[in-house]
């Protein structure tokens, strides 16, 4: 419950945190942390306006992806309070159940009949197949390691101890934050506020969205932001008592939130071309995660 | 050699242009364009006594001559076209047959230009243009514009792709046609005219108007002063700054390159506000007038330009440091959009993307005008084509057009008194007058009837061979490459729609 609750807080002024990175790092004065969320209750008041062309698929699709987000965060432990749902492999559930809210929004895209809308479905199509694995082998290999199946369960028997699982910890941080930029299509991977349609992945499929719909898909990102940085924190949050590990989980959200802000400040967007090398490289750090596990549970040598 | 040759600013009675039949006039152009300093700067029809007159403008580069014939058709008449021959014609014959009704038998695409309200074919609208298309399962067209997505200027660019592989671009403009070149013979006061000629480009402001000036002052036999031309010349070299400077922010801001984006644009600003302390208009409206001006530059201006630059440049040249060193972004800006030196000389292009493929079309060189006849001027070139080389020449033209301005406002002429000349044109007279503007060579072209009044107005804007280019450079691209290309040319929309 208590992640429940965190997660929702933070997702609430993530986006605004890295928007206000970039303003300071550009020089800028920037908008306020509040901004993002101002935007969000705006469009939700309004109306939303559907082409004649789209079917129901393209109604419900923005509530399907909303809510799929919904049900992952509710599987993300916190420390030792396990989260609302959990069970011996939720972790696959925790990867399906967001694949299956994707799904929905590629094809409301494909639903409009826009070509613009048609290729930002296969570019996320492309780039999510390739994400899977990345996060099924970090997963899969601290599952090897702690022996358990289920997040909570993963997180609390973790312990690091050498120097190997330092260090694949420290990886584990890292492929996640990537993999959050990648799903949340966030710079080196997508840029999110170039508003070219040719060059968009995941904001070229909301072309068409409009009022509430827009600004629950808009929710969701900052959602997911703090979905990932939940997992992340969980790498640093042992059974410490609440009044250690909640302000622990808050610093790992603002670091994580500053991090994405630098990378979008200082890096230029790859050649889309090349997103896929690298999330093949993201997938490969995974490897030596579970290479490095291998080691450890001396099942190598 | 059947033509008669002037000079830049150079006026000569219309009638001593040869008028040749149309096989001859057609094969001694194209032997010209065979030369490789020779480029067609010109190529337009216009009425005249009840029959259509021809008439075509080649710049020799090495001789700073202009070779001018022309012919003699009728309406309605099919001719053998020069574009089958030299595809450097295809936009000046695709021009003529819109505007004068005049058909080719071996052009390869006569496609609309600008779909003009003068146009010979009234039933020629957008609406019904048949754009270019395969009948393909495997490929899919992409259509975008002529609404932007950025706030840029109308224009429909039609992509046909495998996956996300560019395979053609066709580029239909036409949407900002203002009808330019009619105004231009319907307002009779000069004062409109120059402001005409202030608006055929916003971003050209300062380079539109020298050609309009310098050509009007060279119908009416007036020979601007030392003070004038200084004057010019700094409009135009702080235009050139201040827009590439502009458009290196915007390469920033297409490959998502914040610091880039930020710095640049901010250091666009200060240029700009220069213009604003000398006449009043960030853009450097008013400021260029034919025969006197009512802002002369001041000592006082030029230390605060001097001043200005101290904080400006390593500024900018820190910038450009961190840009060009980063691997990302070299990595989207180098190999991107390639032209080839073939290419290009193809289709005659000019300016920036010209001299990208090492190819020299500079007016500053070739034909110079103002003060450039007193700088040895050498053109920044480069070998490779692509987005970064377009780059690199505009950091480049900065930093010397930066040590033309210190020189130039270090220099001040002394000021002749200025008084409001009321000039007339002589009559009967043709003249051309080239710019060498940020984006490439200006051409503007005015003949004169017997009261002395403007017979025809042509203006030529270097968009008008260069969207071409675009069009060459995209292909087999990523089409997610392709703002990032169209950005690096940098092609004026109104300049080209007139």
């Amino acid at each position: 419950m208590i992640a429940f609750v965190l997660i929702f807080l933070v997702s609430l002024f993530f986006t605004g945190f890295i928007n206000r990175t970039k303003s300071i790092v550009s020089g800028r004065k920037g908008p306020g942390i509040l901004q993002p969320v101002r935007d969000i209750l705006r469009l939700m008041k309004k109306g939303s306006v559907y082409s004649e062309t789209s079917s129901v698929i393209f109604r419900i699709a923005p509530l399907i992806y909303f809510s799929s987000i919904v049900m992952a965060v509710l599987v993300v432990p916190f420390g030792s309070d396990s989260g609302l749902i959990s069970f011996d492999g939720d972790f696959v559930f925790f990867a399906y159940i967001l694949a299956l809210g994707k799904f929905f929004m590629i094809i409301a895209a494909l639903d409009t009949g826009s070509s613009f809308e048609g290729m930002g479905a296969s570019r996320e199509a492309l780039f999510s197949m390739l994400a899977e694995p990345v996060f099924f082998v970090l997963i899969g290999s601290f599952s090897l390691l702690t022996g358990c199946t289920s997040f909570h369960n993963i997180f609390i028997s973790l312990n690091f101890s050498s120097y190997i699982s330092y260090a694949t910890g420290a990886m584990a941080t890292f492929v996640l934050i990537m993999l959050a930029m990648t799903e949340n299509s966030r710079l080196p991977v997508d840029d999110p506020k170039t508003h070219l349609e040719l060059t968009m992945i995941h904001e070229v499929m909301i072309l068409d969205n409009s009022g509430f719909d827009l600004g629950l898909i808009l929710y969701s990102t900052g959602l997911k932001f703090a979905m990932y940085g939940a997992l992340i924190s969980n790498f640093f949050i042992d059974s410490f008592p609440f009044y250690i590990s909640i302000p622990v989980f808050l610093a790992v959200q603002f670091s994580f939130a500053v991090v994405a802000g630098l990378i979008e400040s200082f890096m230029a967007r790859f050649r889309m071309s090349h997103n896929a090398q690298f999330i093949f490289a993201l997938a490969s750090v995974s490897l030596m995660i579970f290479i490095g596990v291998l080691l450890m549970t001396g099942k190598l040598i | 050699m059947n033509a008669i040759s002037l000079n830049n600013n150079e006026r000569i009675v219309f009638s001593s242009i040869p008028v040749l039949s149309y096989d001859q006039f057609m094969e001694q152009n194209l032997v010209l364009l065979e030369n490789d300093s020779c480029h067609c700067i010109s190529y337009f029809g216009f009425h005249f006594d009840g029959k259509i007159r021809l008439v075509c403008c080649i710049a020799d580069d090495t001789q700073n001559s202009i070779l001018v014939s022309s012919a003699v058709t009728l309406k309605d008449e099919c001719l053998p076209s020069f574009t089958a021959h030299q595809q450097a014609f295809h936009a000046f014959e695709r021009e003529i047959s819109e505007n004068m009704g005049i058909g080719y038998t071996d052009h390869p695409w006569l496609k609309p230009v600008r779909y003009p309200a003068n146009r010979a074919d009234r039933k020629l609208v957008i609406g019904n243009y048949p754009f270019y298309s395969i009948d393909s399962d495997e490929l899919h067209e992409v259509g975008v514009g002529p609404v932007h997505a950025g706030v840029i200027e109308p224009g429909h660019f039609r992509f046909i792709c495998n996956g996300e592989q560019i395979l053609h671009l066709e580029i239909q403009l036409g949407y900002q046609h203002r009808g330019i070149e009619s105004l231009f013979l319907e307002k009779k006061n000069l004062l409109q005219k120059v402001i005409l000629a202030e608006s055929i480009a916003g971003d050209t402001v300062a380079g539109h108007t020298t050609a309009f000036v310098n050509l009007w002052e060279s119908l009416c036999n007036y020979k601007a002063g030392k003070d004038l031309q200084s004057d010019r010349t700094i409009a135009l070299e702080i235009e050139r700054i201040a827009v590439h400077t502009g458009d290196l922010a915007a390469l920033s801001n297409d490959i998502a390159y914040q610091p880039g984006s930020a710095v640049f644009g901010r250091l666009r600003t200060p240029l700009i506000n220069h213009f604003q302390l000398w006449c009043g208009n960030r853009l450097a409206k008013g400021l260029i007038r034919p025969a006197g001006t009512h802002f002369p530059y001041t000592g006082q201006l030029a230390d605060q330009f001097l001043r200005m630059l101290e904080s400006w440049e390593p500024d900018f040249n820190e910038m450009w440091n961190v840009f060009h060193k980063l691997p990302g972004v070299m990595g989207r800006l180098e190999k991107t959009g390639i032209l080839s030196n073939e290419q290009v000389r193809q289709i005659g292009a000019v300016g920036i993307t010209a001299r990208s493929c090492n190819l020299g079309r500079d007016i500053r060189s070739s034909h110079p005008h103002d003060y450039y006849s007193q700088i040895n001027h050498q053109s920044v070139m480069k070998r490779h084509g692509d987005v970064y080389s377009r780059a690199q020449i505009r950091r480049e033209e900065i930093r010397q057009s930066l040590g033309y301005l210190r020189q130039l406002v270090n220099d001040l002429p002394v000021r002749e008194p200025y008084k409001l000349l009321q000039l007339q044109p002589e009559p009967g007279s043709f003249a051309i007058s080239l710019v060498e503007s940020w984006r490439g060579e200006i051409c503007h072209c005015a003949v004169t009837d017997k009261n002395g009044e403007l017979m025809i107005y042509k203006v030529k804007d270097p968009s008008f061979h260069n969207w071409m280019a675009l069009a060459l450079a995209v292909r087999n691209n990523e089409i997610s490459d392709f703002p990032v290309c169209n950005k690096s040319f940098n092609l004026s929309y109104c300049g080209h729609d007139l």
